[in-house]
């Protein structure tokens, strides 16, 4: 049996699932919809991925979990590696490009820049208190026009003079938009400008005070998007890098962070099987009143966390007295 | 009746101000509750949005501290909005209907010691200069120690062999000043504590990683505001150092000096703490520090402004800075995958080095 390595991506919309070999080369990769259950994504997943290993000479023996549910996830599948987002597509995207200086990434609700020389992170930076030119932000504009989010950059790359929107808030540029398209401003040159209009955001914020090099890498969700990738070519005067499966950056990130922690520990396809509940607890001895979040494997305790300080520190024993 | 004072919570300081209106003024002390999110959404749901969060937290704080029995409020001045709290806040806690005495100390210029002592008169009419004086020195000194053992912290808390064991030695000797009735018994106390710390087991690495914290005045100080952000780093394996706290900040603070050692990066004087802030980051680039953390609550425009400069002296350093920006958000996990991928990012670079 060869060894293999699992990374698990579990972000708020998708999860994804990447197995490699020790050579880093893709043995497996799944994605499908968190549909705001993690854990039922995670076994769905590696359901998938057991079926795609079947008759395979290899065995994974070390995992890594990443994305805003890895602490769970990384608890259900005993994780070597629980690793932020961050880190992980900057492992992921340079074993794919080696040269990359820097990644731009937009989602659902982040959007932050790595930037890379030599092969390491050197600067970083991440949107703060607020999703204004993410994801979402497009959606949510592309139901107003009455498009849908997909077709939104084809439309916009009809269009030879973009309106320009108002880009500092996602409030603010809702009203001017529907200012523009008042005053007979057309939808292509709206929906252009809307792109523009992320672009400009992503680089006034996030990208502020940054150097930009090329070779530029976009990811995110946002990335299939061609009319932001477009005007991000214009605004940076590079041309910008889409990975057919860059959306798996995150997951083989972290497989390989997996590799690399040397750490090795059983892993059964069979918890797909498993029943893993979670259950949320106020803590209560005082105003903070912590949400504590207990993990059960088959009704056994397995782990918690939430509390900000001792005073809410869960042992086995005290969940079980509660529980009875 | 005798009165009960309050000051909003900030840090540990409550320690030696309790002291100083006990001791000096022979006044009842009430310390406001820790804070918590009550704290918070109280402060928040009666102050105007765009405020800087630290004012949202000191009305919360007051109007904890109300309900543990103080009727009478003292707030600061500032070289800031903060000079602006105490109107404000006495306003906003009367037009609440609470009956309480308010003492805006920045009514009082600080330059002219007789305003200051006008002031103090409102709190009691017939304190003892010569008790106020030997309280307050004493209380200085209070706070002096607190903050040379806060930096050692910082410096080994990350090595601790067995967790927690910094912690529980602060913990001691915040009881111990406590119940100090002179310069004297602060001193023992000081001393006896940092005998502990020396003693405790630490696992320290001969090139550890260091970062420094720099911002705003209130955020920096007060681990609830930054959601404890210098221990959640500290604990990843770190030196943590930061130059602000209340005795450098009043007593180290050289304008002049500083304004010479910036002046490539900033002519002016912003406002506030952005000067030293700008001062602390620059010396800490040059000193080869592993990266910068600059916290600030959400709006406070000197810190705003020293954003651009600290900008120029992390390309200039090539010393990465985080920025986080502070406002009544609770949620942790946000800020707990950024300094993560801050910590990655720096033992990266120092194993390309």
């Amino acid at each position: 049996m060869k060894k293999a390595y699992l990374g698990i991506d579990i972000g708020s919309i998708s999860t994804k699932g990447v197995i490699i070999d020790s050579d880093n080369n893709v043995l497996a990769s799944e994605y499908l919809w968190t549909e705001g259950n993690p854990i039922e994504a995670t076994k769905k997943l590696i359901g998938v991925l057991a079926e795609k290993m079947r008759g395979k000479e290899y065995k994974v023996v070390s995992v890594g979990t990443t994305g805003s549910a890895r602490k769970l996830v990384g608890v259900i599948t005993g994780a070597c590696v629980v690793k932020n987002e961050i880190t992980a597509h900057a492992i992921g995207t340079t074993a794919l490009y080696p040269d990359v200086r820097t990644i731009f990434e937009i989602g659902g609700q982040d959007s932050k820049i790595i930037l890379i020389e030599n092969g390491i992170v050197v600067d970083y930076a991440m949107n703060t208190l607020c999703a204004a030119g993410t994801g979402s932000f497009l959606s949510s504009q592309a139901s107003r026009l009455g498009v849908a989010v997909e077709e939104f950059g084809k439309i916009a790359l009809t269009s030879s003079n973009p309106t320009p929107i108002a880009a500092r808030c996602t409030v603010f540029a809702e009203s001017d938009l529907v200012h523009k398209a008042q005053i007979g401003h057309t939808k292509q040159d709206i929906i252009a400008g809307l792109c523009k209009a992320v672009v400009t955001n992503y680089l006034n914020n996030v990208g502020k005070g940054k150097k930009i090099n090329p070779p530029i890498v976009f990811q995110g969700g946002v990335s299939k998007n061609v009319g932001v990738i477009k005007a991000f070519e214009d605004a940076t005067g590079y041309p910008v890098i889409v990975d057919e499966n860059g959306h798996l950056t995150g997951a083989l990130g972290v497989a390989i962070l997996a590799k690399r922690s040397e750490s090795e520990k059983h892993f059964d396809f069979d918890i797909a099987d498993i029943d893993f509940k979670t259950k949320g607890i106020t803590c209560g001895r005082c105003a903070n009143n912590c949400e504590i979040i207990c993990v059960y494997e088959d009704d056994a305790l397995i782990d918690a966390w939430g509390n900000k300080c001792e005073k809410g520190a869960i042992s086995t024993k005290s969940i079980r007295a509660k529980a009875l | 009746m005798k009165r009960k004072v309050t000051f909003p919570h900030f840090g540990d300081y409550c320690i030696p101000l309790e002291f100083l209106v006990t001791r000096g003024l022979e006044m009842d002390y009430v310390i406001p509750p820790p804070m918590t999110k009550r704290t918070l959404e109280l402060g928040t749901k009666y102050s105007p949005d765009y405020v800087c969060a630290p004012f949202k937290y000191n009305l919360g704080s007051y109007i904890e501290a109300i309900e543990s029995g103080a009727d009478m409020l003292v707030q600061t001045g500032g070289a800031c909005r903060l000079g602006y709290y105490g109107e404000l806040h006495e306003q906003i806690i009367r037009d609440l209907g609470y009956e309480i005495d308010f003492v805006n100390l920045a009514r009082a210029d600080y330059s002219k010691p007789h305003t200051l002592i006008a002031e103090f008169k409102k709190v009691n009419p017939d304190f003892s200069i010569k008790k106020v004086t030997a309280a307050l020195l004493a209380a200085v000194k209070m706070a002096e120690y607190m903050d040379n053992t806060d930096d050692f912290i910082r410096r080994n808390i990350g090595f601790e062999v067995e967790n927690g064991s910094f912690e529980a030695a602060k913990s001691r000797f915040l009881n111990e000043l406590r119940k100090c009735n002179n310069k004297k018994d602060v001193l023992n106390a000081y001393q006896r504590c940092m005998d502990t710390m020396k003693k405790i087991p630490v696992n320290k690495p001969k090139k550890p990683l260091k970062v420094a914290v720099v911002g705003e005045y209130y955020t920096i100080m007060d681990p609830f505001s930054n959601h404890n952000i210098e221990r959640e780093m500290a604990k990843m394996g770190m030196v943590i150092r930061r130059w602000m706290n209340l005795s450098n900040s009043m007593f180290h603070y050289t304008e002049k000096e500083i304004a010479r050692k910036i002046y490539g990066y900033s002519k002016y004087n912003m406002g506030a703490t952005s000067m030293s802030t700008i001062d602390v980051a620059l010396s800490c680039a040059k000193r080869g520090y592993d990266g910068i953390i600059h916290v600030k609550s959400f709006g406070c425009t000197p810190e705003m402004d020293a954003i651009p400069v600290l900008q120029n002296i992390s390309s200039d350093y090539k010393i990465p800075i985080l920025y986080f920006s502070f406002d009544s958000q609770t949620g942790d996990t946000g800020i707990q995958t950024r300094l993560e991928a801050f910590y990655d990012m720096i033992v990266m670079r120092k194993n390309a080095k």
